[in-house]
């Protein structure tokens, strides 16, 4: 069993390598010259000079996205395994997924109805 | 064994050095059709037709000068890269492309690992690489950076529903998650006829996965500069670029395999060169919609994808189950 797995650890082991290796080459070659001044050292903004320092804040919509994501992939993976024993499963299947389907059914309309898809509000 | 894991660096090697090839010659084609499409050339001077344009360009950016900006996460700014590429390249490990081939006297399948829920590697490694996207916009310390990061972030995750359930319709249709025996089970039907309406979810979520236009807010120049890869200099820059021209095979080699019947086609050409026209017919379209279609509006975006492609897709699946269960022999 484990060794359906080995040349995935070859694979993963060489492209680290590589990885490894381009970033390598770009530090040893792209090495600066010179001492770099202050300015150049500063983030990009456009040619304004940043006035505040970046902390981890950021807008909550990005983390209700991230929680809705949660919800639904949870549920999208539990698909896999019952759509590939559908042809066992048969009407059983069918209607026991119904019934999923119904209760997050009814979670993805209240989301809807309570604006979470709206990204401007 | 030796003989094996002599085979198996093999075509490591091989996969690695393709998508490298691939993505290099992509870029140029990429920038070849955009000028055609605009009625002039295109790069044409490194070579004939331009041939070389895409070492040119590699020699440049490895002699760029590496800037690290004052104040940024040193670690997470270094690793961010390399997690876009790593997940770019680990995500083709799986895909079949091509009929097994005799090697010293065994039959070796071309396609680095079989397992039986190669389905589900493919998109749990694939989704991987957005952390390099994320961690990359935020160490920065750059407005634009952080807010391409998340931005790309929130597209990717909302999108990836819609794409995970458009292609349940094909793993009812297979009765399988192997890859292998997705591809076998498209001998005489391709999957893209019966499952046209997931074919169309899980293109328009790939578009939106690799970040590409219509869908490509996340480095919208108009906006954010270049988002979440704006602070990043010679090399590292090329290896996020690198990371989204390298899913942008992916995808398609996985479109191809779901949908076009994977590396099958008449006798005619060897089983791989059909797998390699398939999924260069993908990138042509991605390069076709990028030079025609204008960008998506964010709230249209996320809209879009959790408004009108996740209940198409989930009706997609309850439609194939219930033929499955009721007319399927």
């Amino acid at each position: 069993m484990l060794t359906l797995y080995l040349p995935i650890v070859i694979y993963f082991t060489i492209s680290l390598l590589v990885c490894f290796g381009i970033m390598g080459a770009s530090r040893v070659i792209g090495r600066p010259k010179r001492q770099q001044s202050v300015a150049k050292l500063q983030p990009y903004e456009s040619g304004i000079v940043p006035e505040v320092q970046l902390g981890p804040k950021f807008s909550i919509k990005f983390y209700l996205v991230a929680m809705l994501f949660l919800i639904f992939d949870v549920e999208a993976v539990s698909f896999y395994p019952w759509a590939v024993l559908m042809r066992q499963l048969r009407l059983y299947g069918l209607a026991e997924m119904g019934l999923f389907i119904l209760v997050l059914g009814i979670g993805y309309a209240y989301v809807w109805k309570r604006g979470g898809f709206q990204w401007d509000r | 064994m030796a003989l094996t894991v002599g085979i198996d660096i093999g075509k490591a090697l091989l996969v690695i050095i393709f998508l490298q090839a691939a993505f290099g010659y992509l870029t140029l084609i990429e920038r070849k059709l955009l000028g055609r499409f605009q009625l002039r050339p295109g790069p044409n001077r490194a070579g004939p037709f331009g041939l070389l344009q895409p070492l040119a360009d590699g020699v440049k950016l490895l002699f760029k000068e590496e800037i690290i900006p004052a104040g940024v996460d040193r670690f997470v700014f270094l690793i961010a890269p390399m997690l876009s590429l790593l997940g770019a390249l680990m995500a083709f490990a799986v895909i079949p492309f091509g009929s097994p081939v005799h090697i010293f006297g065994r039959l070796v399948p071309l396609q680095i690992a079989g397992p039986s829920l190669s389905l589900l590697y493919v998109f749990a490694v694939a989704s991987l690489g957005v952390y390099g996207i994320v961690l990359g916009g935020w160490s920065s310390q750059n407005k634009y950076g952080l807010l391409g990061g998340l931005r790309s972030s929130a597209q990717i995750i909302s999108y990836e529903l819609a794409m995970g359930l458009s292609v349940i319709g094909v793993l009812l249709a297979a009765g399988s998650a192997d890859l292998n025996q997705i591809v076998s089970a498209q001998t005489r039907e391709w999957f893209v006829f019966p499952q046209i309406v997931g074919f169309i979810v899980y293109f328009i979520c790939a578009i939106a996965e690799t970040n590409r236009a219509p869908f490509d807010l996340p480095e919208a120049e108009q906006e954010l500069v270049a988002g979440y890869h704006t602070e990043y200099t010679g090399m590292k820059f090329a290896m996020f670029f690198m990371a989204e021209y390298i899913n942008m095979i992916t995808v398609s080699a996985l479109a191809t395999t779901l949908f076009l019947g994977g590396w099958h086609g008449p006798a005619i050409l060897p089983s791989y060169l059909w797998f390699l026209i398939k999924v260069a017919i993908f990138l042509f379209v991605f390069v076709w919609l990028r030079a025609t279609l204008p960008r998506l509006r964010y709230d249209r975006l996320m809209a879009f994808g959790w408004k009108v492609l996740l209940p198409v897709a989930l009706l997609n699946a309850i439609g194939t189950a219930a033929w499955v269960a009721l007319v399927h022999p």
